[in-house]
This record gives structure tokens, C-alpha cells and sequence, in this order.
């Protein structure tokens, strides 16, 4: 016998992926195909700088030279490359809108829907968005209170045009367009995204965060985020993401590089929702990420905290390259598969400098016929004395379907080096679920709380908005999972 | 037997000890009382040579020799003994491999030959009765899943087997229940000579019920703050250490 | 010219030769062998598989190989003399490739068990080779089993019926002897039928310096309620080079101990492939490698939960000092349907230097829900605070660090299930440490 379940989750278990609706706007597509004249159109619609246009066709040639990569534990139908339009803009203005008023009030109404209100006296506190539609920023809020900081905080769009030397500096400076497949692919076509400069001694005082969405059919995002923290500063960055559901898969191939100078700290939150498929596993959004950061300042710190939900495939690994004497790196990751999801995700930790530290925590949790693998490399180079890393990655499996895969890699060239991995794999037992049962609560609510308390360790790393969202995200991305 | 000159010692840069003065003759009992954090296990770690402790200032000589010229295991072999506060487990070390690795190494640098396997097991059991270890103990690796009150019995089981002249006994009390206690105690005073010491670091009375010092000195803020008979023991049981601070002029 | 077209011209022109001194089970996978090795070639360090060892460059000197099957005078009953207190056990000796026919009578088996020449016995009883040689070595799998089954002309074969069970344990020792540089191409089949029982040392030595490259493929079948315990010690130099791939198919509560221990090598691959096939299996897989100078040991092992209720057990350790290289990838495949398994791998790994190097992949692929599975995998130093405490009781820094390093590898040791090897492998693994010579007394084999 059933008893009435908590009526909390209940409420969440039945909700669908509530942001798979669609924006009508017209919307400025380039035609479909990938050569080296769509490459130089994008380069000449967002009007940018012969060296901008060099680095992009230098990355198509080295791309096209270049095979998908096929060592992931994924499944990857064929993809078209050139059935895809490599450039959207729901804008339609040519230099993106000046002012809230020159905005489609369609796309922020869409955002409003998203709940990512892009009027600043609405917006949540002590938080500053750059709203991404496809290929274009549609708005950048209290751009200008930051800038009163030094802060800059805009599109990568923007920031090509009005802080061109910062950019060139650091652009391909920690994810070069040779690094891999989809990295070349995207520093080729990159459209819009987020840059932050974060000046000397700064702490930023709100949470930056960008909101991606893809709208258009049949269109790619390869969004490009820079993030620069100088000497002794702090930024905390989050990043969203949804798209609408549709029945063909679409390819979104991001790089995001942040360089993290001395004494300086960059925290890095991602909640990754975008359209994960139908049950039957048709549709969904093909995400193939390359995010690396590079602790460069002896004393800098980064932290990656990434909740998975969305994406029929996840291709991610969020890395952090510790070239500073005593440098820290942190990487707390929950994976989310379910139906036919495949997730293959993971980081690298790169270990240069003396006295780094790097954490690795990864939980993943399969349902349904989904896979989700976590695959990670911790390096310790010659001169990297006193390195310590410490990995746990535990897999969580509803069902007897589903795969949870773990591919841990440790290369260790220093003998002062101590480096611990550690893996499990388990299941909710029935003592649990019956122990929730004794105590009025359904099976299906007793898989959200123990998920969600499995998780915990991540979670609690998000800032306090994201926490809430994520909690939400868990129990809904693990609906029908129990039987 | 031990003199201790304007010690001053730090670790990760922080100086702890700032000036100890301390005179050990032979056959002489010390308790070494203060609250925590007044440097009572650094002094001990500094005298055996842990690496982590950086001498800045002073001078220690042991039997004539310069104590802080020696390596730690030197240091042992010349007959000094510390009963650890946190006794370490080795997994997969057998107590015995340890034991013989230990007397066997002692005996080579008093320029003795070394146990056969008989004598050396003969030895391990009269020893073992002193502190009442039970020999299951003693055939498993060192320190490993033995609880609070075992590790302590094991350092005292060790001190037989070594037979030091000048002992340190770091909070042996803490983490014992009364019978324990009295054990541990007994093992001590069973093993003292004339020509031993001992320096027994402890909060509590109560193992000086056992153990009977002849000088009580209060460490506090790195200096020795005051030294007495052991009436003074008693005071601090009955009054805590803020007449102490207060005498100081802090209170 | 690429490593491979050297043996793929001698393959084409000695084919005949290799298989008129052999027999016809062993010639019969031969095409298609030589066809997979074409195909594939030597395997790249871009393949998973073959991440830490170059294969290529292994095979590319020039070395000797006896494919007419001249005989090599040494007799190993004068050379060898292993004195393991307390242990009996029946010796025999492998020379290269070639089982040594000069029994001593010691060695008396249990009826119906075979033990000797699998060329002899593959004539002698060609459909029991038949019906097992060649049917877990897939060649087009794996390019060096490809590449022995092209030119494996002997080797051992061990057979034990139905519910036999040997109480004296079977020791073999691989002998390397040549006066050039010489290629070994061995072939190890072992089967024990349902409720036999066995237990199996192989020692690898090599007698003379010059430089050796061996391969082995071992099939090793498991009936049910079969009991195995197979250790292979490997005590050669620094100019041999091994390949050793060990395939193991288990049937219904079956038991198997695999214990593979590097104490002296040169360069040395070890591929275990473990298919758990029926329920109640269970393995215990464990190695451990001292490794010093420029030696490299790879371990990769795989293995494949097919069914519910198996128990795997890993663990392997490795002390590596000097500019020694180690790398360890251990895969365990639990399938749908796999429910009920149970399985642990621990790779633990200590680098006592800078240019020592250790790469460690533990790999978890799991299709079932209701499984305790887990992995753990360190690489680190001796704990510093145990040394202290050592030396506090006046054990000196380099004692407590063998003491430590010799405690850190008993672990694998202690995974034997024979004492007086246990033993012996304890004052083996202490002279390996202390940097002694690891002979045995009064055995001329190791120079």
C-alpha cells in the first residue's frame, strides 16, 4: 500500500523538462554547410579584426585535417557536419541592442520564462547575467555598476571590439585550437559567450553568470567564454544552460578557458540542463565541451562544480592545469543519466607546479538504459614536487539497464607525489527504500531524497540559488527510473 | 643525565619552545605539567629529533654527548625512549620483525652481537608479563587495530625490551581506563633503576598517584613557569592554572 | 621497415620448416594467425591496450630463433637447485621453448594426469589439444598472441581429470639459454576438469647474458569446482623482454589464484584476461612488481564478469626505484545480467625516486545494478611517520625503510596459499631489497 507521498517531490517528480518550448523571433541563419567562406562570413557579420579571422581559419584548416574523436565510452550517431547553420541571430540588429529597449521583447519574455529576469530591478540579488540566445548575446546585465570595479563583464563579442588586447593575450592562451576535435571545430566558428576580466586585487561582488539557449532548429552554439582573474581577485561564475525539445539532435561544442593569476580565485558553477531527449532516447542536445583553467599564479585556486542533467551526450571534461607553485585546483561533479542519456565526463588535473593539490569528487547515477562514465587523469610532472590528489568517484545505479563506468588514469613522475583514487559502485538497498516506506514515504520519493543526499558533497558547493535548482534538477531528470 | 640549556625550538616557522631550562640526574622522576598548547609534546619531539621541529636556540646534552648532533636513531641506541602521545600503526610490520629490527640495532652499536632467534623470543616473553601484553598482540603488525589502551601498553612493552636510561612518557595516561592505568604504571616503576629517569608529561594527577615524581615543573607558553616538589601536582589538581597566570600577571 | 615485415617474410618463408617440427594441432590456427598479425601489425602505443609497452620496438632487434628445433645441451637437474625448505614438488624444466624429456623419477603424477611436451602430447592425444588449444587465444584480438601462435612450436601441456586432486605441488622452470640473442615463442596449456584440483609455480630465469625476447600464451581452462593456484616468478635480467598472455575461462564454483611477482626483469608485459563464465566463480588476481635501474613491468589485466554470484579479488603492488617504469590497467566488465557480483581491485604503488615513473588505470565498466564493485588505486611514499617511530626506537633510516617497502609488498605474499613458497618468497623479496644477490644458494642458473 501506497501512503500519500511528500507532495514536495511529488511536484517535481512529474514535472517534464519545462523548458523545452520555443522562441518565435525572427532569426538571422546562416545557411547550412562549414567551409572557409562561412567561416570568414561569421567572422565578418560580428565585424572582427583580421588577427580574430586568422585564428579562426587557421583552427578550420587544422580541424579539417582532424577525425571525431572515438575514444569516449559513447555511442555518437554520424553527425553532419554540414548539415548544420554554424551562425543564428535572434537579434537581427547588427551590433547586438544597445539598451533593454532595442531588445525583442519576445526573447525577454523568454528569458522571464527561464527565470532569468534580464531587467536589472528584477534580477536576482547579487547577480549579474549574460544572457546567450544561439549564436548572439542579447543582454549583459549591471554591466556598468562592475565596470565601476574595473570589472569587465561582457559578451566575447564586445570584448573583441573594446578590450581587443586582453583578448588576443589570453584567447587560445589554455584551450589551443589544436587541443582536440571540437576544440578547433569551435575556435573555427565560436559565435558569442562571455568574457571577464577580473582586475588586480578585485573581489567581484556578485555572481557572474552567463545563460546559454538554443532556440533555432537545425543550428550549432559554440559559444566561447574567457575568464582572466589577476593577481589576488575572486570571481564566482555560473553557467546555465536549456534548449527547446526537438527531434533532431543539436550540436552545441563550447570552450571555456579561464586563467587564474597569483594568489587569485575563480569558482566555476554549471548547471547543465540542456534538452536531454525523449524517453525513447529521440532529440537532444550533443554536448561536446572542452573547459580547461590555468592556475598560472603560485597561491590561485580554481574550483569546477558541474551538475549534469541534460544532453543526450555528454562529452566534458573541466580541467585545471596547476602551473603555480602551490597552486589548488578542485573538481566536484554530479553526472545524471537517464532513458537513453550517455554521459562520458570527467577532468584533468595537470599537476606543474610545486606544492599543488587537486580534489577530484564525481557521482554519477544511471538510470534507465542510460551509460554514464566517469573518466579522469591526474598528472604529476618531473617537477612537481609534493603533489597531492585525492579522487573519489562513486557510480550510483537505478536499474538493471543502465551502465556506470569508471576510467581513472594516474601518470606519476615525481617520487614526493601521493595520489589516491578512490571508486565504488552501489544501488539503493531495499533496506533503505523500505526504512522510507515505514515512514510514509513512497519509493519514488525515498530515490529522490537518497539521491539527493548521495549527492550532497557537490551540491553543497553550488552557490545557494544553483543548490536549489540542482536539488530540483536530480529528482526530475530521475523520473520513471523506479519501476 | 640530561641538560637542557635556553631551548628554543619552532615548527612551520612558529617558535614554540622559547627558552626551556631543565636538569634530569639519574634516578630522578620529572612530571612535566601545563595546560594544552604550552608546548609539553614539542619538548618531547624535539629531544628524540623529529624532523618536523627546527632547534633555533639552545643547547641539550645527553650523557656528556650534544643530543641534537645525533640522529634519531642514535639517539635511541644512547638510551633515550619517548612513549608516544599518538603511537603510529605499520601496517604489515610484525611486532617481532620490529622488535629484533630494534634490539638487534641497539645491541650492534653498543658493539654487541645480536639475539639468535631463541633468545631474542625468550626475551619478547619475559618482557611481555611486565606490561601484562597478551601474545596474540605481539604476532600481529605494529600498533595495527590494537585499542587506545593496547598501543599504550605496546610503548611500555617496548621500553622493557629496550631498556633506556632516561624515558619519556608522553601522556601515556590519556585515553586509559583505571585498569589500564595501573598496569602501564606498574610496567614503569617495575622497569626503573637508580640509574634510569624518567620525564612523564601528563594533565593529571592521577598517574603521578602511580608514578611519584620528585620534581613538578608547570610548562607554559614555551618557558618553564614554575618548578616544585611534588606538592605542586596536587595544587594544580585541586586549582587549575590560573593562579599560575596570575602570579605570571596575565589574569 | 616497420618491426612486423621482418617476421612476416620469415613466417612466408619458413612456414614448412615451423610446422614440420611441431604437430598438427598447433599448425592448424597458423594461417590464420599470420593473416590476423598482417592485418593488425604490431600493436601502437595509440591503442589502449598497449598504452605503456612499445611493442614495435621490442621485436625490432634482431634476434635468433631455433624454428629447426636443434637441441641446446644444458642439463637443468645439474644447474638448478632450488632448495625451498619444506617443500616438495614435482620439478620439471622447460629449456626456451622446449620441455625438458629427461624426467627425474621423483616426479610421479597422479593417474591419468598429463604433464610434459604439448608438442608430444598434442600428438599423443590430439583431441584432447584440440578441443581446448586455440579456444580462449583469440588472434584476432591481440597482435602477440597472433604473432605466437604463428610461430609456437612447443611448450607444456597440463591436464588433470575429473576430481583428481594433487596434493604435491608442480614446479616449472622456464630456462632461457643461448649464446646470441635469441626469441622464444611458448605455448602453456592447462586444463583441469571438473573438481580437480592443482597448484603450479612457474619460475622464469634466464642463464645466460645475452638478450632474450620470450612471448608465452597460456590458455587455462577451469571445469566446475575446480581449484587452481598458479604463481609465476619472474627472476631474469635486464636484456630480456616478455610477453606473457595468460587467458583463464572459469567454470561454476571454481577457484583460481593467480600470483604474478616481477622480482627481476628487463622488460616485461603481462596481459591476464579472466572470464568469469559460470556462477559461484571466484578469482583472486594478484601481482606485485620490486622494479630498479631502467626495468619496466606492465600489467594489464581484464576480468569479465559473464554471470551472477562471481567474486573477483585484485590486487597488485609495485615498489619502483632508480628509473624503473611501471604501469598497472585493470579492467573489470561486470555484464547485464551480472547481478550478485562482487568485486575489488587495490593497486597500491610506491616510487622511492624522481625518474621513477608509475601510470595506474583502474577500470570499473558495470552493466548491473545489484553489485558491490569498487576500486582503489595510490601511488605515494613510506609514511614518514612510521619511519620516525622506528627510528625513535633506534631502527636505522634505511632499515625502516626496507622494513616499510618489505611490509608494503608482504601484502601480495601473503596471498599464497603454500607456506614454505611463502616463506621463500619473503627471504626473496627481503635480498631483492637489501640489494643482495637474489640467487638461490647453490643454484647456477642466475648469473
Amino acid at each position: 500500500m501506497q501512503t500519500e507521498p511528500n507532495k514536495y517531490v511529488k511536484e517535481l517528480t512529474q514535472e517534464k523538462y519545462k523548458y523545452g518550448f520555443t522562441t518565435d523571433v525572427h532569426t538571422d541563419i546562416i545557411d547550412k554547410g562549414l567551409n572557409e567562406d562561412v567561416v570568414r562570413l561569421i567572422s565578418e557579420k560580428k565585424g572582427e579584426p583580421d588577427w580574430l579571422l586568422d585564428f579562426r581559419l587557421k583552427a578550420f584548416r587544422y580541424w579539417q585535417t582532424q577525425e571525431m574523436p572515438t575514444w569516449a565510452h559513447l555511442t555518437i550517431p554520424e553527425i553532419d557536419y554540414q548539415a548544420i547553420s554554424y551562425y543564428a541571430d535572434p537579434t537581427r540588429k547588427k551590433d547586438g541592442p544597445k539598451s533593454l529597449d532595442e531588445v525583442d521583447p519576445e526573447l525577454i519574455k523568454t528569458f522571464d520564462k527561464l527565470g532569468i529576469p534580464l531587467e536589472e530591478r528584477l534580477a536576482l540579488s547579487g547577480m549579474a547575467v549574460d544572457a546567450v540566445m544561439d549564436s548572439v548575446s542579447v543582454k549583459t546585465t549591471f554591466k556598468e555598476t562592475l565596470m565601476e570595479k574595473g570589472i569587465i563583464f561582457c559578451s566575447i563579442s564586445e570584448a573583441v571590439r573594446e578590450h581587443p588586447d586582453l583578448v588576443k593575450k589570453y584567447l587560445g592562451s589554455v584551450v589551443g585550437y589544436r587541443d582536440n576535435f571540437f576544440a578547433a571545430l569551435n575556435s573555427a566558428v565560436f559565435s558569442d559567450g562571455s568574457f571577464v576580466y577580473i582586475p588586480k586585487g578585485v573581489r567581484c561582488p556578485m555572481e557572474l553568470s552567463t545563460y546559454f539557449r538554443i532556440n533555432a532548429a537545425n543550428t550549432g552554439q559554440f559559444e566561447r567564454t574567457l575568464i582572466v582573474a589577476d593577481d589576488d581577485s575572486y570571481v564566482s561564475y555560473l553557467e546555465g544552460c536549456t534548449a527547446p525539445m526537438r527531434d533532431e539532435n543539436q550540436l552545441h561544442a563550447a570552450i571555456v578557458e579561464i586563467v587564474v593569476m597569483n594568489r587569485a580565485e575563480v569558482k566555476y558553477s554549471t548547471v547543465q540542463n540542456w534538452y536531454p531527449g525523449d524517453a525513447e532516447g529521440k532529440g537532444g542536445v550533443y554536448n561536446f565541451v572542452t573547459k580547461r583553467g590555468n592556475c598560472k599564479g603560485a597561491d590561485s585556486k580554481l574550483s569546477w562544480t558541474q551538475v549534469e542533467t541534460g544532453s543526450a551526450i555528454t562529452w566534458k571534461y573541466p580541467s585545471c592545469i596547476l602551473s603555480g607553485d602551490n597552486s589548488t585546483a578542485e573538481f566536484y561533479s554530479v553526472a545524471v543519466t537517464n532513458n537513453y542519456q550517455q554521459a562520458d565526463t570527467g577532468t584533468k588535473m595537470i599537476h606543474l607546479g610545486k606544492n599543488t593539490r587537486s580534489t577530484i569528487v564525481s557521482k554519477g547515477i544511471s538510470a534507465g538504459k542510460s551509460q554514464n562514465s566517469y573518466r579522469g587523469l591526474v598528472r604529476v610532472a618531473e617537477r612537481a614536487d609534493n603533489a597531492r590528489n585525492y579522487s573519489q568517484c562513486d557510480s550510483l545505479l537505478l536499474g538493471s539497464h543502465c551502465g556506470a563506468h569508471t576510467f581513472p588514469y594516474m601518470d606519476i613522475h615525481n617520487e614526493t607525489a601521493v595520489v589516491e583514487h578512490e571508486a565504488t559502485t552501489s544501488k539503493i538497498s531495499e533496506d533503505q527504500i523500505f526504512y522510507c516506506n515505514q515512514r510514509g514515504i513512497t519509493t519514488e520519493d525515498a530515490v529522490g531524497l537518497i539521491v539527493n543526499g548521495y549527492a550532497k558533497e557537490v551540491l553543497n558547493k553550488l552557490p545557494m540559488e544553483f543548490a536549489v535548482e540542482a536539488q530540483k534538477l536530480l529528482s526530475v531528470s530521475l523520473e520513471g527510473s523506479v519501476g | 643525565m640530561l641538560e637542557i640549556k635556553d631551548l628554543h625550538a619552532s615548527i612551520n616557522g612558529k617558535e614554540i619552545l622559547k627558552g626551556i631550562n631543565l636538569s634530569v640526574k639519574s634516578g630522578e622522576v620529572h612530571a612535566i605539567m601545563g595546560p594544552n598548547g604550552s608546548g609539553k609534546s614539542t619538548l618531547s619531539n624535539v629531544l628524540v629529533g623529529h624532523p618536523a621541529y627546527e632547534v633555533t636556540k639552545g643547547t641539550v646534552t645527553f650523557d656528556g654527548k650534544d643530543l641534537l648532533a645525533m640522529e634519531p636513531a642514535d639517539r635511541s641506541h644512547a638510551g633515550l625512549f619517548l612513549s608516544f602521545q599518538y603511537p603510529v600503526e605499520i601496517p604489515g610490520v610484525s611486532m617481532v620483525n620490529f622488535m629484533r629490527a630494534a634490539v638487534n640495532e641497539k645491541r650492534k652499536y653498543e658493539g654487541k652481537p645480536a639475539l639468535t632467534a631463541s633468545e631474542f623470543l625468550k626475551l619478547m616473553r619475559q618482557k611481555r608479563e611486565i606490561v601484562e601484553l597478551d601474545s596474540k598482540l605481539a604476532n600481529r603488525s605494529v600498533n595495527e587495530g590494537f585499542s587506545g589502551g593496547e598501543k599504550k601498553r605496546n610503548e611500555i612493552f617496548q621500553m622493557a625490551m629496550l631498556e633506556p636510561k632516561l624515558s619519556i612518557l608522553d601522556e601515556t595516561d590519556s585515553g586509559l581506563d583505571i585498569d589500564a592505568l595501573r598496569i602501564v604504571a606498574e610496567g614503569v616503576n617495575k622497569l626503573k633503576t637508580p640509574q634510569t629517569s624518567c620525564i612523564v608529561i601528563t594533565h593529571y594527577q592521577r598517574l603521578l598517584d602511580y608514578i611519584k615524581p620528585d620534581i613538578v615543573h608547570v610548562l607554559y607558553k614555551g618557558r618553564i613557569v614554575k618548578t616544585a616538589g611534588p606538592e605542586l601536582a596536587l595544587e594544580l589538581e585541586e586549582k587549575g592554572y590560573d593562579w599560575i597566570k596570575k602570579e605570571l600577571g596575565e589574569m | 621497415m616497420k618491426a612486423e615485415q621482418q617476421y612476416i617474410d620469415l613466417f612466408s618463408q619458413c612456414e614448412a620448416m615451423i610446422c614440420r617440427h611441431s604437430s598438427e594441432v598447433l599448425n592448424a590456427p597458423r594461417a590464420r594467425a599470420f593473416a590476423d598479425f598482417e592485418r593488425a601489425g604490431f600493436p601502437t602505443r595509440k591503442q589502449e591496450k598497449y598504452k605503456y609497452t612499445e611493442v614495435g620496438d621490442c621485436f625490432a632487434p634482431d634476434y635468433g630463433l631455433n624454428l629447426n628445433r636443434l637441441e641446446i645441451p644444458v642439463n637443468p637437474y645439474e644447474v638448478f637447485k632450488c632448495d625451498v625448505p619444506n617443500m616438495s614438488t614435482s620439478l620439471y624444466f622447460v629449456v626456451n621453448d622446449a620441455f625438458y624429456k629427461h624426467v627425474q623419477p621423483s616426479a610421479a603424477l597422479p593417474e591419468g594426469v598429463l604433464f610434459g611436451s604439448l608438442r608430444d602430447m598434442a600428438q599423443q592425444h590430439p583431441d584432447l589439444v584440440k578441443r581446448f588449444y586455440g579456444k580462449l587465444a583469440d588472434t584476432s584480438k591481440d597482435a602477440v598472441t597472433a604473432f605466437n601462435t604463428m610461430f609456437a612450436q612447443d611448450g607444456v601441456l597440463m591436464y588433470v581429470p575429473r576430481n583428481v586432486v594433487m596434493e604435491k605441488p608442480i614446479q616449472l622452470v622456464n630456462i632461457l639459454r643461448a649464446d646470441v640473442d635469441f626469441m622464444v615463442n611458448r605455448r602453456v596449456l592447462i586444463v583441469l576438469e571438473e573438481g580437480a584440483q592443482a597448484k603450479l609455480l612457474v619460475c622464469d630465469h634466464a642463464m645466460d647474458h645475452v638478450n632474450f625476447l620470450s612471448t608465452q600464451v597460456a590458455e587455462v581452462f577451469v571445469g566446475e569446482n575446480a581449484v587452481l593456484d598458479l604463481y609465476e616468478l619472474e627472476e631474469t635480467h635486464e636484456s630480456t623482454v616478455r610477453f606473457n598472455n595468460l587467458y583463464v575461462r572459469q567454470e561454476a564454483d571454481s577457484n583460481v589464484l593467480l600470483n604474478g611477482m616481477t622480482l627481476h626483469n628487463g622488460t616485461t608485459r603481462n596481459t591476464t584476461e579472466v572470464t568469469l563464465a559460470g556462477r559461484g566463480a571466484e578469482i583472486n588476481l594478484c601481482g606485485m612488481a620490486i622494479a630498479d635501474k631502467n626495468e619496466q613491468v606492465d600489467n594489464h589485466t581484464f576480468i569479465d564478469h559473464q554471470v551472477p554470484d562471481c567474486t573477483s579479488n585484485e590486487l597488485f603492488k609495485y615498489v619502483l626505484d632508480d628509473q624503473a617504469t611501471g604501469a598497472f590497467a585493470g579492467k573489470v566488465l561486470v555484464r547485464e545480467g551480472a547481478q550478485h557480483t562482487n568485486s575489488q581491485q587495490t593497486n597500491r604503488n610506491i616510487c622511492a625516486t624522481r625518474e621513477a615513473r608509475m601510470y595506474t588505470q583502474p577500470q570499473l565498466e558495470i552493466y548491473a545494478d545489484d553489485v558491490k564493485c569498487s576500486h582503489g588505486a595510490t601511488v605515494g611514499q613510506l609514511d614518514e611517520n612510521a619511519l620516525f617511530y622506528m627510528q625513535q626506537r633506534g631502527i636505522s633510516l634505511k632499515e625502516a625503510r626496507l622494513l616499510l617497502m618489505f611490509a608494503f609488498v608482504n601484502e601480495v605474499i601473503d596471498q599464497i596459499r603454500m607456506e614454505a613458497l611463502k616463506d621463500r618468497l619473503h627471504l626473496l623479496v627481503e635480498k631483492r631489497f637489501r640489494g643482495e644477490l637474489n640467487k638461490c644458494q647453490g643454484c647456477a642458473i642466475c648469473k
